[in-house]
């Protein structure tokens, strides 16, 4: 969350709607620890990370929709596919559970 | 008012744990604790405040982040849980940086400097000759001390602790036999002592004369400092010091010149 701090401020200053993606929990192998943080502003910019780069498109396309349907926040999971090579995955094998949440407090 | 007041004790190394509610009743809901403050937001429920805010301060002293789970009053036991939907709490703690004291404003300083801030570390860099410690030299450390180590150790000591590091780089007797005593009296995690097979030889001899003998304490020092990977440069050794931190830590057996008999450098 330290990292992201700057660019949340930045966009708080300007009134954008922000959501923040935080890993809660990992099975298996995991790229980021619990805790580790990434911010998406509703114009899809984006603040720090929460895998080693697998997930974080597919994070921004749920934190854009929570923004858009008003939601107060949901756990997203993203495991293992090797059965679609392009799907959304960690290629480490392991699972990381997401919470997407908009930054309203 | 929750970001805010979490944002600014992040910023200013202060302890704070951000609770938030993931499953169950008023997903999305937040509650900041922060040690001998009172605490901010709610979780929905006051009794599940009370006690999820209690189990998160005890959770941040150890620095973890866990997701628990309670009733929607903050029930914790299985016979109070049955028939309750469990409101899944994700307390993630915010420590405030480990720390890492270099005695000694040598060159090899400014190269760890650099690396233990990348590192995540608060650095202190301490050396008693006022021309070599000045912040100009070392422009990123977050603190630059003249003076001896006693008086840094005496007052910082008793925050110093398994996550912490303290690196010792002067080859100067009257510098380092202080400074290896005083972190002797922390419960430090790492106490790195530079120099030569010869120089740490040499060491061992003055140490005793001043009473460090037992075992247990020689074994705290990890001289040579860093791991025997042929580093050279200020910048390699750095890499090789912060890596033996980091395998330590974990308690790996890593592969460390305090533990071999070779030349440091081939």
């Amino acid at each position: 969350m330290r990292e992201i701090l700057a660019d949340i401020d930045h966009w708080r200053s300007q009134n954008k709607r922000i959501a923040v993606a935080r890993v809660v929990d990992i099975e298996g192998s995991g790229p980021r620890d619990p805790g580790a943080a990434m911010a998406v502003n509703q114009d899809g910019e984006v603040s720090g990370s929460v895998s080693g780069g697998c997930v974080e498109g597919a994070v921004v396309a749920e934190a854009l929709e929570i923004l858009a349907s008003n939601s107060p926040g949901r756990l997203v999971k993203f495991g293992y596919s090797d059965d679609e090579a392009f799907a959304v995955g960690l290629t480490c094998g392991g699972t990381v559970h997401l919470f997407i949440q908009p930054l309203t407090w | 008012m929750i970001y805010s007041t979490l944002a600014e004790r992040i910023r200013s190394n202060k302890p704070v744990v951000l609770l938030t509610v993931i499953d169950g009743p008023n997903v999305g809901a937040t509650l900041l604790a922060s040690p001998n403050l009172n605490s901010l937001g709610t979780l929905g429920d006051s009794e599940l405040d009370r006690v999820a805010a209690r189990d998160a301060l005890g959770e941040l002293e150890a620095g973890r982040t866990s997701v628990r789970n309670y009733g929607p009053s903050g029930q914790v036991t299985p016979e109070d849980l049955r028939d309750t939907p469990t409101v899944r709490v994700f307390v993630e703690s915010f420590s405030p940086p480990p720390q890492m004291i270099i005695f000694g404003a040598v060159d090899f300083t400014a190269a760890l400097a650099r690396v233990a801030k990348v590192l995540g570390y608060y650095v202190v860099v301490c050396d008693a000759r006022e021309v070599f410690a000045t912040k100009r030299r070392f422009p990123m450390a977050d603190e630059v001390l003249v003076t001896w180590p006693e008086p840094v150790l005496t007052a910082r000591g008793a925050d110093l602790g398994p996550r912490d590091a303290v690196c010792i780089l002067t080859h100067d007797p009257k510098f380092d036999v202080p400074a290896i005593q005083g972190s002797l009296a922390t419960n430090v995690g790492y106490i790195g002592v530079m120099g030569s097979r010869k120089t740490h030889a040499k060491r061992l001899e003055r140490l005793t004369e001043v009473g460090i003998t037992k075992s247990k304490d020689l074994d705290r020092l990890m001289s040579p400092i860093g791991l025997d990977i042929g580093s050279r440069t200020p910048e390699e050794t750095a890499i090789s010091i912060c890596a033996e931190i980091i395998g330590k830590r974990v308690g790996r057996d890593v592969p460390s010149l305090a533990k071999s008999n070779g030349p440091i450098h081939r």
